[in-house]
C-alpha cells in the first residue's frame, strides 16, 4: 500500500469519525492542531485505522503520532 | 424583603406531536394523538407495541458528526435547548456567562447508549466501546451538552425525580434565581428510552397500556376503559428569567413562574399515597409559594398518565387543595407520557394556555370514570381567559411537584 492509499484511507476515517474534510488531510496536517480532532475522537480514529489497515497501534504509540504523515509511517512499517 | 420576580422568556420542544413548539402546539389544539405502532425488529416479542416516537428525527436537525457523541435524550434536550435560547432572544444580549445557568434532567439518562454499548461490548470486546460511551450515558449529560452549547457558567445541574423531573428541574431554575445564583436559567427535561428494555421493565409492572390495535386511542387519561400509560420520547426547555433582567431588554415574556411547590410521600417506591397526601401539600405549597389564591387557578394541566390508579388520586388531590372549579386536561392523551420530559412539556402547554386562553383537549376520554368529578376540557378545546394555571407532576420514589404560572 502506498503512502497515498494510507493517507485516503485516514482521510476516510477522519471524515466519518470527526467530520473532517477530506481535502483538508495530508501528511504535514497536525491531528490536533490542523485538523481539530480531540483526544476522544483520536481514539475512534485509532481503532477505525487498525481495523481498515490491519496493524495494531498500542496506546503508547499513540502519542507519537501527532500528524497525518506520523500516522502514515507507522501504519507503512507495520503492514 | 421583596422577592424576586421569574418569568419565561423562551420555549423550546421536540415531541411526538411536532418538532418545535409551534407545531407541537398546533398539534395539541387539533386534538391529534401522536401514538403510533412500533415497527421495529425486536418489538414483535413485546407485549406493548406502541409508543408516541418523536415526529422529527435528530438526524434533521443536527448533523452526522455531533450526533456521534450524543446520546438521543442528550441531542433532543440540545435541539430543545437551541429553540428555546433563539426565542429568548438573549444570544445577542450581552448576558455574562456567568449568571447562565442549566437545570436540564432526565427520568432514566442514556439508556440506548448503555444497552446498544452493551451489545458491542458481547458481541466485539471492550476495545470496540465507544469512547464517547460515558458521557453520553451519564445522567448529567444533557445538561451538561446544554450548558456546553449555551456556555453557562453559573452552574449545571441535573436533577433525575422520575416523571416529576422536568418540573422539579424547573422549580430548581427557580431556586437558582431566586437565590441570586443566575439571571437566566435554561431549564426543562429531555427523555428517550424507546427500547426493548424500558418498554419491557414497564410493562412488567403493568404500568402500561397495551391496546395496540388502536395506538391513538391508548392513551385515555380519566376513561373508564384506561389501562395504562403510553410510553412517549421528546424533550422540552423553557429560558427562565430575572423579571428585571427580561423587563430591562426589552424581551418577550410569555408568563411569569410564581411559584413551585415539591413534595415527597415517604410512602411507597412505585404507588402514590392513597389520600394524595404529598400531593396536596405539593399544591398547597406552590399556591402560597406563588401568593395566589385558591380560586385563582382556573386551569389545571394534570400529571394523569391513564393508569387506573393514580389519575383518580390526582383527582383526589385537587379536589381537596384547589376545590372543585378548575378545568382540567392530560395533554398525555396526545402525547404519551414522556417521562422525564413530561414536567416541562406540561409547563409549556400550560404557559400557551395561559398567552392563548384556550385549554387543549383530553382526547379519548369518551366515557369518564365515575370517580371524575371535575370538569375536564374532554375531546375538543376549551376557550377560557387564565391568568394563573397549576401543572402537576409525579414520580416513581414518590416526587411531587406542582408550578404555578400566571400571566405576566
Amino acid at each position: 500500500m502506498t503512502r497515498d492509499e494510507i493517507t485516503s484511507g485516514l482521510a476516510e476515517i477522519l471524515e466519518e469519525v470527526a467530520g473532517v474534510n477530506p481535502d483538508d488531510v495530508a501528511e504535514g496536517k497536525s491531528f490536533t492542531d490542523d485538523l481539530d480532532v480531540d483526544s476522544l475522537s483520536m481514539v475512534e480514529v485509532v481503532v477505525a485505522a487498525e481495523e481498515k489497515f490491519g496493524v495494531k497501534i498500542p496506546d503508547n504509540e499513540v502519542q507519537n503520532l501527532k500528524t497525518v504523515g506520523d500516522a502514515v509511517s507507522f501504519i507503512e512499517a507495520q503492514s | 424583603m421583596s422577592r424576586v420576580d421569574v418569568v419565561v422568556t423562551g420555549l423550546g420542544a421536540t415531541t411526538p406531536l411536532g418538532g418545535d413548539v409551534a407545531s407541537t402546539w398546533d398539534a395539541m389544539l387539533a386534538g391529534r394523538s401522536g401514538v403510533s405502532p412500533l415497527t421495529q425488529e425486536w418489538a414483535g416479542q413485546l407485549p406493548v407495541r406502541i409508543a408516541a416516537q418523536l415526529a422529527v428525527e435528530p438526524t434533521e436537525v443536527l448533523d452526522r458528526v455531533k450526533l456521534r457523541r450524543l446520546d438521543r435524550s442528550e441531542a433532543i434536550a440540545l435541539i430543545a435547548a437551541q429553540q428555546a435560547w433563539a426565542d429568548s432572544g438573549l444570544a445577542d444580549s450581552g448576558l455574562d456567562p456567568e449568571r447562565l445557568g442549566a437545570s436540564v434532567g432526565s427520568g432514566i439518562g442514556g439508556a440506548l447508549t448503555l444497552l446498544a454499548q452493551d451489545d458491542i461490548l458481547e458481541a466485539s470486546g471492550p476495545r470496540r466501546v465507544s469512547p464517547h460511551t460515558i458521557p453520553m450515558l451519564m445522567p448529567n449529560g444533557p445538561a451538561a451538552w446544554v450548558g456546553l452549547e449555551l456556555g453557562a457558567q453559573a452552574g449545571v445541574h441535573s436533577v433525575a425525580s422520575a416523571c416529576a423531573t422536568g418540573a422539579e428541574a424547573i422549580a430548581l431554575g427557580l431556586d437558582m434565581i431566586r437565590s441570586g445564583r443566575a439571571d437566566v436559567v435554561v431549564a426543562g427535561g429531555t427523555e428517550a428510552v424507546i427500547h426493548p428494555l424500558p418498554i419491557a421493565g414497564f410493562s412488567s409492572m403493568r404500568a402500561m397500556s397495551t391496546r395496540n390495535d388502536e395506538p391513538e386511542q391508548a392513551s385515555r387519561p380519566w376513561d373508564k376503559s384506561r389501562d395504562g400509560f403510553v410510553l412517549g420520547e421528546g424533550a422540552g426547555i423553557v429560558v427562565l428569567e430575572r423579571a428585571d433582567h427580561a423587563a430591562a431588554r426589552g424581551a418577550h415574556i410569555y408568563a411569569r413562574l410564581a411559584g413551585a411547590g415539591i413534595t415527597s410521600d415517604g410512602y411507597d417506591i412505585v404507588q402514590p399515597h392513597p389520600e394524595g397526601a404529598g400531593a396536596i401539600r405539593a399544591i398547597a405549597k406552590a399556591i402560597a409559594d406563588a401568593d395566589v389564591a385558591k380560586a385563582d387557578i382556573v386551569h389545571v394541566n394534570a400529571h394523569a398518565t391513564s393508569t387506573p390508579v393514580g389519575d383518580l388520586a390526582e383527582i383526589k388531590a385537587l379536589h381537596r387543595a384547589l376545590g372543585d372549579h378548575p378545568v382540567l386536561t392530560a395533554t398525555k392523551s396526545m402525547t404519551g407520557h414522556l417521562l422525564g420530559a413530561a414536567g416541562a412539556l406540561e409547563s409549556i402547554a400550560t404557559i400557551l394556555t395561559i398567552r392563548d386562553g384556550v385549554i387543549p383537549p383530553t382526547i379519548n376520554l369518551d366515557d369518564p370514570d365515575d370517580g371524575l368529578d371535575m370538569d375536564v376540557a374532554a375531546n375538543k378545546v376549551r376557550h377560557l381567559d387564565v391568568p394563573a394555571a397549576l401543572n402537576n407532576s409525579f414520580g416513581f420514589g414518590g416526587h411531587n411537584v406542582a408550578l404555578v404560572f400566571t400571566r405576566p
